[in-house]
């Protein structure tokens, strides 16, 4: 008598062992970064070259510091992921391991230093 | 079970065989400028914290990002930025199922590749 009921093959995550998870967290950063790229681009471009009293006083500001630090963020998130998809396709073994540990620990390390730069700014 | 042997297996070569398609290109430029964005976050919160931080600090990383490399570095950075945010609202129509004929796909990626270098050039222009 078959156990394996059709249901029980088709659910669950398969030999990948993840599920859609990445590409959705992809999509959904996509989204997001769709809206908050433009600002970023016009916030940093337009702060730099200036002095740094004006960069001061343009990160200073509620909205500039919260578009710029949530763009990092997202963004950097995105990247690592990003990075992720490309280590997986091009190394393998322990340099892909240790590659991928590199890239998100990369990613933590921009993120943080961001949002403290933005946050020393602003408060 | 005992140790496997690593046998070097070999790989259908692709790059060898195909000729570059817009589509191809098209991908491999999007993966490209994604990752090499790294260098324009390294640079611009290097920046802020140096804002942060101290007048000294700050001439150093301004004189850095305002010479004419950083310029390079910068205004190329643009045109990574612009190029795969194109190329992901393009992955994202795909994804939602539509566009995926060959016709539509290169129409799609000739807008990527042309829209880049105008959305670029504005921003150089405005910003």
């Amino acid at each position: 008598m078959r156990y394996l009921t059709a249901r029980k093959r088709a659910e669950g995550k398969g030999a990948s062992h993840t599920g859609t998870e990445h590409h959705w967290y992809m999509t959904v950063s996509a989204v997001g970064l769709a809206f908050l790229i433009p600002t970023f681009i016009f916030i940093v471009g337009g702060a730099l070259g200036g002095t740094r009293e004006e960069v001061l006083a343009a990160f200073a500001r509620p909205f500039p510091a919260i578009l710029t630090g949530l763009t990092l963020y997202v963004g950097m998130m995105h990247f690592k992921k990003g990075a992720q998809m490309m280590i997986e396709d091009y190394w393998q073994g322990t340099t892909r391991k240790a590659l991928i540990m590199l890239v998100i620990g990369l990613s933590y390390t921009i993120t943080a230093t961001g949002l403290f730069a933005l946050a020393k700014i602003a408060l | 079970m005992a140790e496997t042997k690593q046998v070097d297996r070999p790989l259908s070569p692709h790059i060898q065989i195909y000729r570059p398609q817009l589509t191809s290109i098209t991908s491999i430029l999007t993966r490209i400028t994604g990752n090499a964005l790294i260098v324009a976050a390294v640079l611009i919160v290097w920046w802020l914290l140096a804002a942060s931080t101290s007048e000294a600090y700050f001439a150093t990383a301004n004189a850095v990002l305002t010479s004419w490399f950083g310029d390079l570095v910068l205004s190329l950075s643009v045109l990574g930025v612009w190029y795969h945010y194109l190329a992901g609202l393009r992955h994202l129509y795909f994804d939602a199922g539509h566009g995926l004929d060959i016709p539509t796909a290169e129409k799609l990626g000739w807008a990527c590749l042309v829209g880049s270098v105008v959305l670029t050039v504005i921003t150089l222009l405005i910003v």
